[in-house]
């Protein structure tokens, strides 16, 4: 229509093309792929919320310690049974104060203390039992993606882990293991390792199935070829070519087993095979109040909400994860 | 369709076997002796016969080859036995015999056959267990197809948000809450599933109804969260396929072809995760049957194991892995059997 549309001759057009090419620098800089994930991962609302949760939380459980320096085991009998601080809103002859703002258990162990160490046992649980499955999981799927003639066998026996029963399978292993690892590391850390080993053994056959998945269409790839033909070693190729490019469903998967973790953390520490009650994480925290809801709910409350929130906030930053990894969804 | 359902029953056998074997392994491997309880002014010799009289003194693969027997081959013969005899739905057969008193798997506990406490306890947990699945399914479905279609509407935002939540609050937190709120503060419900409680009349249907809410409702809200969640995306899947909009080109009313068209192809993945879930959710309800005091199969488990009775564990352990391997084989063969596209031969 307008005169500017078509090019007065074909040598003008050519100029055109050729200023194009005279730019010295280009006209927008250059993006990162992690730089455009970043953008796509701040428009999900609930993942940011999620991840700064996580964040705050593990920091707090980290740090709080420090901060609210108050023994958790110390037993101080006349100051049991405070409600916390929030009571005095509506009851204003509840007994409590500031100097236990969450209150004391029937024994006066300081809440607030106890909510603090008991988070740190059930994030650390959560982080190294998550770390433990990724690693296997990865280990098996990229071995069984990679190496044609172990994957029939490494994939049957992922079948075979997967139809196993997992929740009376780790009920049975926590219960029957108990003893010599206590004996042999102290009750807290045999129970540690213990629970941290079996949690991490029986979850790691999603990320197995999805990086091998992975695996196996990268490996046709040129690139792949490419490196194969200037003699690249197996094992570098893996570190070097193929890791990189699955990192985003192993991320993902991540963050989904912690979630998994602390939940099963707390359900065995619920059940009574987990942590001994005087070195309690947030499921026993929870499990040793139940007996004693009816007077005290803000005990069963606050370490549920502690354990409710942090699953909920690691699944809404795996959701944003998700998305913001995935190139399809991304800058749409 | 017919060859692949059977050749996956077949693979099914050696995929039984070898899980019966890992757990026959971690329970060998334990160091819990079933001997601990017995007082010690007990003389060992002595000791050493109770051992043996449980089946003990012997090397592992003939415990191992007893145990496989005794499931195999005996109590399935108790079985027909038991459904030819006395059961309503096969009690007019001829009666069978084909049981004559060989050993069972015995209890340590309570001295009587595994699988009759098994048949005793499953009542409850299917009661409830299935219930609450039924519950769940019929909640989340309608959500997840409401919410699709309305997608990024404020009861999407809604749906997904309270799905979320339902995703991330444990069972045995939700229990205890519900049971703060209406067995404590409003006094509403019962806190405790009374198992022994008969219903022969409306007054005691009512009680048995009370009694079921809170249990059924905690264990449908983690089924609702799941399924609610495959029905949304299965739906925005298929809502911007071509054959949607020739659907809506034809003038079909907007009813149709989202109940009818989009429904229809929506439902094929989300059915096989309805079968996928279900021994799940048996192993869920482990918790919510502890919370609750429902003497059902998952409390069973716990008790045999703080009780060291090895025969009940890993007989229990093992029908929980059949439920496993039976629904992942039901699964897969109704994914074939939706979905036309898929062909497995």
């Amino acid at each position: 229509m307008t005169e500017q549309a078509i090019p007065a001759s074909p040598i003008e057009a050519d100029i055109e093309t050729f200023g194009a090419l005279m730019d010295k620098v280009p006209q927008k800089p250059p993006r990162s792929q992690w730089k455009d994930v970043w953008d796509q991962f701040r428009k999900h609302k609930g993942a940011v919320f999620g991840g700064g949760f996580l964040m705050f939380i593990t920091l707090a459980v980290i740090f709080g310690g420090l901060i609210w320096d108050v023994d958790p085991k110390s037993l101080d009998i006349r100051n049991k049974n405070w409600r916390p601080i929030y009571t005095l809103i509506w009851d204003s002859g509840a007994v409590a104060g500031w100097a236990h703002p969450f209150g004391t258990d029937q024994l006066g162990r300081d809440i607030l203390a106890q909510m603090i160490s008991g988070g740190r046992v059930s994030m650390a649980v959560g982080w190294l039992a998550m770390a433990l499955a990724v690693l296997i999981g990865t280990a098996i799927g990229v071995i069984s993606g990679y190496f044609k003639r172990l994957d029939f066998w490494l994939m049957r026996f992922t079948d075979l882990v997967l139809s196993l029963p997992i929740l009376p399978l780790v009920l049975l292993a926590v219960t029957l293991f108990r003893q010599p690892l206590n004996s042999r590391f102290g009750p807290e850390g045999g129970m540690f390792i213990l629970i941290v080993s079996v949690i991490g053994l029986t979850s790691w056959m999603q990320t197995a199935r999805i990086v091998r998945g992975d695996v196996l269409a990268l490996k046709e790839r040129e690139f792949i070829l490419a490196a194969r033909s200037i003699g690249t070693s197996s094992g570098k190729i893996i570190r070097r070519h193929l890791l990189p490019n699955v990192i985003s469903p192993i991320m993902v998967s991540a963050t989904l087993g912690l979630a998994t973790a602390i939940i099963t953390e707390s359900a065995l520490s619920f059940l009574g095979v987990g942590f001994p009650s005087d070195y309690p994480t947030w499921g026993k925290l929870l499990a040793d109040a139940v007996t004693r809801m009816q007077d005290f709910p803000e005990r069963v409350l606050l370490p549920g909400i502690a354990i409710s929130l942090t699953v909920l906030s690691v699944n809404y930053l795996g959701d944003g994860l998700r998305d913001a990894l995935d190139p399809r969804i991304r800058g749409r | 369709m017919l060859t692949f359902t059977i050749r996956r029953l077949l693979l099914s056998i050696p995929t039984l076997l070898l899980i019966s074997f890992v757990i026959f392994g971690l329970l060998q491997l334990a160091p819990g002796d079933p001997m601990a309880q017995v007082p010690l002014t007990v003389p060992p010799e002595v000791k050493q016969k109770m051992r043996e009289a449980l089946g003990l003194g012997q090397p592992w693969y003939i415990q191992y080859y007893k145990w496989l027997i005794q499931f195999f081959w005996i109590e399935p013969k108790v079985f027909i036995d038991y459904l030819t005899n006395s059961s309503t739905l096969f009690g007019w057969l001829p009666d069978t015999s084909v049981y004559h008193g060989e050993l069972r798997v015995i209890s340590w506990q309570t001295r009587s056959p595994v699988m009759d406490i098994v048949a005793q306890r499953m009542p409850q947990t299917l009661w409830v267990v299935g219930l609450s699945y039924i519950v769940g399914i019929v909640i989340a479905i309608p959500i997840g197809i409401y919410s699709a279609y309305r997608h990024y509407s404020v009861f999407d935002q809604a749906g997904t948000f309270i799905t979320m939540v339902g995703f991330s609050i444990p069972p045995f937190f939700t229990g205890p809450l519900l049971i703060v709120i209406f067995s404590v503060y409003l006094g509403w419900l019962p806190s405790i599933y009374d198992t022994t409680h008969v219903v022969n009349d409306w007054a005691s249907f009512k009680v048995q109804f009370f009694q079921m809410i809170m249990p059924v409702m905690v264990l449908a809200l983690q089924t609702t969260a799941q399924i609610s969640r495959y029905m949304r995306g299965a739906m925005l899947d298929n809502l911007n396929q071509d054959y949607v909009r020739t659907a809506r080109a034809k003038g079909l009313s907007e009813s149709v072809v989202v109940m009818v068209h989009v429904l229809r192809n929506s439902m094929i993945p989300v059915v096989t995760v309805i079968a996928l879930g279900m021994p799940a959710i048996f192993g869920g309800a482990i918790i919510t049957e502890n919370v609750f005091k429902v003497n059902g199969i998952g409390q069973l488990l716990l008790t045999a194991l703080f009780a060291n009775d090895l025969p009940m564990v890993m007989t229990l352990t093992f029908i929980f892995a059949i439920l496993i391997v039976l629904f992942n084989l039901i699964a897969d063969v109704l994914y074939g059997l939706l979905d036309p596209r898929i062909r497995y031969d």
